[in-house]
């Protein structure tokens, strides 16, 4: 029967935060030296095989590659939404689904990428309700809507973001990236906690 | 393995009726790679050539599970279609499910500390035993997973997947377990944005040219 891995000695994360935390595994990860060509296909970028995280989801490669390449275009492509806001709707799906390291690792993207921390910090300390200005309060009105359960977004959410100025093409990358954050945050969850 | 990006219509396309050549269609189309691996991901998981140590049926249960909770028409649709497909048997037991079962979400708690004043409460869903008998232990187990992951996921803990274990689920089937439920759960939520963005992308309505 397989092991679950455990931390007596980690200090369990009890905030939300932007420092730099750990992730650690509760089932084994496959050993470095047991990668071959098609786990490094599923991993992308060779680097990743550093981290405890992939090299877990390794066990099963495909899927792993197919959902590396599309984290990769949802955040990195050219064009559309800013950086800073897609990473705010990552961080904002992950404050709202209580996913603390998830949240930490984009808001420190949001911040670096929009060189402001004021909506950042307040997500963090005081949940989606706090960002009420300008295009965040859409972006994670957004994030919200569309993470809530129950299939509440429609077309009165778009209404609502075209007023506030957003094109169709940033509304699709913001449906994207907030859509996108609710598989990283239930992986991360199932399969391990933040330290 | 099915790798095809040629595909006139991804199956979110599908779901989210954006019709070739549509403004949408075309949005959609300046993310090709986002648009051809949302729909690889969606055959390795749902339409696996190896399923390897989750079988297709316990795909389709589950799949068919987390989509039902969202309760978006269309994904709820094709996933009990794809479940009918391989094992109509379970499609009555699995309807009864989701009207037992607590929707809404997320919920949960915290580490105990400064944010335990956020914890909010719900209901878990158990497998009855009359439940458990027709799904099996692997599957009772799974779908109580599922139902924690999609609504109230910072419950989860290792407890959690040490029941999982217990009921008969290796590493590499846990693995499988947590990617089907997760993607299920960026797979409704796309669906239910694009679909948002076809109404919206109609010519106005008489009403509002009236206003103009």
């Amino acid at each position: 029967m397989p092991d679950i891995l455990s931390y007596p000695d980690a200090k369990p994360v009890n905030t939300f935060t932007l420092r730099q935390l750990d992730w650690l595994p509760w089932i084994a990860p496959l050993d470095p030296q047991d990668l071959t060509q098609q786990h490094y296909d599923g991993l992308v970028d060779s680097a990743r095989a550093k981290s405890a995280y992939f090299r877990l989801l390794a066990r099963d490669p495909d899927v792993l590659g197919a959902r590396t390449r599309l984290d990769k275009d949802i955040f990195y492509s050219a064009g559309g939404l800013p950086r800073a806001e897609r990473e705010l709707a990552a961080a904002a799906v992950s404050r709202f689904n209580g996913c603390i390291y998830c949240a930490s690792v984009h808001a420190r993207f949001s911040v670096q990428f929009s060189k402001d921390d004021k909506d950042v910090n307040a997500l963090l300390e005081h949940g989606t309700k706090s960002v009420t200005d300008g295009r965040n309060a859409e972006v994670v009105q957004t994030a919200v809507t569309l993470t809530e359960n129950g299939n509440k977004f429609g077309k009165k959410d778009i209404d609502r973001l075209q007023r506030a100025g957003f094109s169709p093409e940033e509304i699709l990358d913001l449906i994207q990236a907030a859509a996108f954050f609710n598989w990283a945050n239930r992986l991360m969850l199932s399969l391990g906690e933040a330290a | 393995m099915v790798h095809n990006s040629a595909v006139t219509q991804t199956i979110i396309e599908q779901l989210a009726g954006i019709e070739p050549d549509s403004p949408v269609a075309k949005n959609y189309q300046r993310r090709a790679v986002a648009r051809e691996q949302a729909e690889l991901s969606y055959q390795l998981l749902l339409h696996p050539q190896a399923p390897g140590s989750v079988s297709l049926v316990e795909r389709r249960v589950i799949a068919a599970f987390a989509a039902g909770l969202y309760q978006e028409p269309a994904t709820r649709r094709h996933y009990a279609g794809l479940l009918q497909d391989v094992a109509p048997a379970f499609v009555p037991s699995l309807e009864q499910i989701l009207q037992q079962a607590s929707t809404h979400g997320p919920w949960g708690a915290y580490p105990q500390g400064p944010l335990s004043v956020e914890d909010v409460g719900g209901t878990p869903w158990q497998s009855t035993p009359e439940q458990a008998a027709v799904l099996g232990p692997r599957l009772a187990a799974a779908l109580e997973h599922a139902h924690l992951l999609l609504t109230h996921p910072r419950d989860a803990n290792s407890a959690a997947l040490a029941r999982l274990v217990a009921a008969g689920w290796d590493e590499d089937g846990l693995v499988v377990l947590s990617q089907l439920v997760a993607f299920l759960s960026f797979q409704v939520r796309i669906v239910s944005g694009f679909s948002a963005l076809v109404a919206a992308s109609f010519p106005q309505t008489t009403e509002s040219a009236h206003h103009a």
